[in-house]
């Protein structure tokens, strides 16, 4: 991989699906360079969820192409879920099962050498130890999340799908996961995120694209996405504390991840 | 990645066995319904019903009873594979390096190993009722591989509403008809008092050649042509629900 540094890690050209009569993706094109954030950005129904379930082999293109790490994900997907982990909309846990039978299992279908330890390791990384012997069905949306990104994590695969990874999670979850994401990426896992909250691809993201009625109508920077508006204008306004702000001052620190909480 | 394919069913196994472990009433209420029709049949009506054998009305009624408990089995593994289809956990192990088709067998091999208790249970409850079989190992061992393909006909057919129903009742609700099913048939009383059409119907339904089979091999009765004719029932089931659940799966996971 060291010598494709310089290729795009996600390269998608001309993607197309239609679902009966609606015309989902009109032709998306993205290029995702290894190990960065990247968010995409869009309404609900704007094809985020349809990009990512071709790119992680779930669904076929009508028409154009995507590779991840110069496979194809239509006559190579074998070799592209082997690249990646997909971590769904919803979290994708078993319930009945506990945190670390969860995460044994699926060190186990990655065919891992010590399931157990991975499963104590990552438990330790996401603050879950404790939670560890309990049935996920006690945990709270957080632990839940915390969970499915672990999992997702196992075999150390070189592109993460998120799709909407803080929908539904309380701010103090939110920052968590946040800090999870912005780790993978440090660490040279590519990262390819989607969202409908702005300010979590601007938290986050190296590079955003807005995909609006099924094409990408903007991709750039931040700074190249704010060049693209009129120059700003000096406004003095008092700061006010957000309600955010308020909320994890008043219960806690922001950055503490509990594996207590439920 | 078909060089994984039985480390990922085994795997995978494991994790539904482990939710059987956890949740031992999906076993008993499967039981609880067959237990308690052969309660009313042998004890309430069974007094009534003509047999024209000379055994014990609950010795005659134990295959039919034995072959609803299956039909009635078999709905948890709907709800099963539904349950994953819904949680996402389906898609995160369809976007993973393996043997996708080792998905869906270990809810099958499941669905067996859970029917397979079911059905010990209410054995165990017969011979408390006073069934008694001159049978032979051998002839178990047949009994166990007939109820063993019907199981996995009835289970690969019931893998289709798994996959593709809308809700829970809907994942659950085709095997009433199928529980319904022995009803009609030579379970419950011989057909010749039944009138032409429904007998005809009752003669030629694959109920009736799994029954007669059980029975004669638990009776140690000449078998005749019924073996044959529930092995062709079961091994055809088989054959067409396991097709039908395989393309279905396969437009599922594109």
């Amino acid at each position: 991989m060291t010598d494709h540094v310089h290729d795009p890690t996600i390269r998608v050209q001309g993607l197309e699906k239609s679902f009966k009569d609606v015309h989902v993706l009109r032709g998306v094109d993205l290029e995702i360079a290894h190990g960065s954030i990247f968010a995409l950005l869009g309404a609900n129904g704007s094809g985020k969820t349809t990009t990512v379930r071709i790119l992680s082999t779930l669904l076929k293109a009508d028409a154009g192409t995507a590779t991840i790490n110069g496979y194809d994900v239509a006559t190579q997907a074998a070799e592209v879920r082997e690249s990646i982990s997909l971590t769904g909309q919803f979290a994708a846990v078993d319930e009945i099962l506990t945190g670390r039978e969860n995460l044994v299992l699926i060190a186990r279908l990655r065919h891992q050498r010590e399931p157990a330890r991975i499963a104590d390791d990552l438990l330790e990384r996401f603050s879950l130890t404790d939670a560890g012997s309990r049935k996920v069905a006690d945990y709270s949306g957080g632990m839940r999340r915390r969970l499915d990104i672990a999992m997702s994590l196992i075999g150390n695969p070189p592109v993460i799908f998120l799709d909407e990874p803080t929908t539904g999670l309380d701010p103090q979850s939110r920052l968590e996961v946040w800090s999870t994401i912005k780790d993978l990426a440090d660490h040279g896992t590519t990262v390819l995120l989607t969202t409908q909250y702005l300010d979590e691809a601007e938290h986050l993201a190296d590079r955003i694209a807005i995909l609006h009625e099924g094409t990408i109508i903007v991709d750039g920077t931040l700074a190249e996405l704010k060049a693209l508006h009129p120059s700003a204008e000096v406004e003095y306004i008092e700061k006010q504390p957000s309600l955010e702000d308020i909320f994890l001052a008043i219960t806690g620190k922001p950055t503490a991840a509990s594996g207590a909480e439920s | 990645m078909t060089r994984y394919f039985f480390t990922d069913v085994t795997t995978l196994l494991g994790r539904s066995l482990r939710h059987i472990g956890r949740s031992p009433d999906t076993i008993i209420t499967t039981a609880i319904t067959p237990i308690a029709m052969m309660l009313l049949f042998v004890y309430v009506l069974g007094g009534a019903i003509e047999t024209g054998g000379q055994g014990k009305y609950v010795d005659y009624l134990l295959p039919g009873i034995l072959l609803i408990t299956i039909a009635s089995g078999i709905a948890y593994t709907a709800y099963r594979i539904f349950l994953d289809m819904k949680g996402g956990i389906f898609e995160r192990f369809q976007s993973m390096p393996i043997a996708r088709s080792a998905v869906l067998w270990a809810h099958v091999l499941t669905s067996v190993v859970a029917n397979l208790i079911s059905l010990v249970v209410v054995i165990v409850v017969a011979l408390i009722m006073g069934f008694r079989s001159g049978a032979n190992v051998l002839d178990w061992l047949a009994v166990a591989g007939i109820l063993f393909l019907f199981t996995l006909g009835l289970t690969w057919l019931a893998v289709i509403p798994g996959l593709t129903a809308s809700s829970v009742e809907g994942a659950s609700a085709f095997s009433y008809p199928l529980i319904f099913l022995p009803f009609i048939s030579s379970a419950f009383v011989p057909t010749d008092s039944m009138p032409g059409p429904v007998r005809a119907f009752a003669e030629h339904q694959p109920v009736t050649s799994v029954v007669n089979t059980i029975r004669g091999l638990l009776e140690n009765q000449p078998l005749g042509n019924d073996l044959w004719v529930a092995l062709a029932w079961c091994l055809g089931l088989v054959a067409v629900a396991y097709v039908f659940a395989m393309s279905v799966y396969r437009s599922k996971i594109a």
